[in-house]
């Protein structure tokens, strides 16, 4: 895991015909995070689902090394399924055994929901859910989207403590947020800085 | 092999628990019942027409099924996931064909039998049709999930589904129904070559379509 490197040169993210932003530079080595910051719309999501390889970047490079891990606003986790056999088939995927599920489920306190299907839980126990997933998928590179969303304070401290956890062991974490996250001395990217200039956005 | 196999076998879990599997089964009941209202009891013409009378019946059965094959896991994220973990969307509509012609060939083909006796076919003609099917619901399969990539994120897209699928299904009903009353075995050949077409184009021009979709 120690070789993870994500490094994105001069990226610019052109969606539905308009500039979002342009000029993104990043490079995160093992152990450092970054937060991404700006108001709605401002491209924090878009730019996570850049880093992951989902849009096509349309200026610049983006570099990865190492797996992917990435939560955003959808849960995909099965619905009709309980939590841990709906996060079974993505450990399988990822060659995880079992006993990283139940890592997982510990680390967010959730295993007294094992059990329980998916659809039942309320917002707070999805998003937990949904950072389950990314912890059982083992990968080095996390990109959260909005994590701290739904959760009360002490899920937000499990939070802050997985993404410790994972920062020591050597991985890369990128969050969106526009509410304070509980990481420790992030690299700051206020995406608002990197609009594109008004006239060349005017017909 | 091993992806392919878990793939698939998420996707056959998930139609067998959302109940999808007996609404073509259902439906070509429900026809066969149907068309001796409709065409009158004799006993002749429903013989001599039944066995093209099942063969529309399995195609539009067989685009039932099309807008919960792939719209709601590329609505739910799942299909971003798999992406994200270095999965080729053309092993993602493979594996999703095996399962939905699982999930859809095989009932279909036992569901024919009761049908079949409803409209007083003979043996012979029974037997083609079973065989037909046999050769031709892999086509039907890999139609359907064609049209469910290609649709996928549309609103309305079950009935865009339906018009897009019925043309390019054209071929596999004049050859499927014309096994049943052909000697020589061509139309079969011809179903069969038309099946393996769109078997083999499937996961390619699926996975191409999940690929421009995503957004």
């Amino acid at each position: 895991m120690s070789d993870a490197a994500l490094r994105l040169t001069d990226v610019a993210c052109l969606r539905g015909g308009r500039m979002l932003f342009r000029g993104v530079s990043l490079t995160l080595g093992p152990g450092e995070s970054a937060l991404l910051t700006g108001p709605n719309g401002v491209g924090k999501s878009s730019l996570l689902r850049l880093c992951a390889g989902l849009l096509p970047a349309f200026a610049g490079t983006v570099d990865r090394r190492g797996g992917i891990a990435l939560t955003d606003e959808r849960l995909a986790l099965d619905m009709d399924l309980p939590l841990a056999t709906a996060l079974a088939f993505w450990a399988q995927l990822d060659r995880a055994g079992p006993e990283a599920v139940s890592a997982a489920l510990d680390a967010l306190a959730l295993p007294r929901l094992a059990d329980v299907p998916v659809r039942m839980l309320s917002t707070g126990q999805r998003k937990r859910a949904m950072l389950a997933r990314v912890i059982a998928s083992n990968t080095p590179i996390w990109l959260l989207d909005e994590p701290g969303n739904g959760l009360d304070s002490a899920s937000t401290d499990l939070l802050g403590a997985a993404v410790a956890t994972h920062l020591a062991t050597g991985g890369i974490v990128v969050a969106a947020s526009h509410q304070p996250l509980p990481m420790t001395t992030p690299l700051t990217l206020a995406l608002a800085d990197y609009l594109p200039d008004a006239m060349e956005d005017s017909p | 092999m091993r992806l392919l196999w878990l793939l698939a076998r998420r996707d056959l879990a998930q139609a067998w628990a959302s109940g999808g599997l007996w609404l073509p089964v259902a439906f070509l009941l429900l026809v066969a019942s149907l068309y001796p209202f409709a065409v009158g009891p004799d006993a002749a013409l429903l013989a001599r027409t039944g066995g093209g009378m099942l063969w529309i019946a399995a195609l539009l059965a067989s685009l039932l099924p099309v807008d919960r094959l792939i719209a709601p896991d590329r609505d739910a994220g799942i299909l971003d996931q798999i992406a994200l973990r270095g999965i080729g969307e053309e092993m993602v509509v493979l594996a999703r064909l095996i399962a939905h012609w699982l999930g859809f060939g095989p009932p279909l083909l036992i569901a024919t039998l009761p049908a079949a006796a409803l409209l007083k076919l003979d043996g012979g003609t029974i037997w083609m049709l079973e065989l037909g099917l046999l050769v031709g619901t892999p086509a039907l399969a890999a139609l359907g999930l064609l049209v469910a990539t290609l649709t996928a994120g549309l609103r309305s897209s079950g009935a865009l589904a339906g018009l897009l699928a019925l043309p390019l299904a054209v071929p596999l009903l004049i050859f499927g129904a014309g096994t049943l009353g052909d000697g020589s075995g061509a139309a079969l050949k011809f179903l069969a070559a038309a099946s393996l077409l769109l078997v083999a184009l499937t996961p390619f021009a699926g996975g191409a379509a999940i690929r421009a979709g995503r957004e």
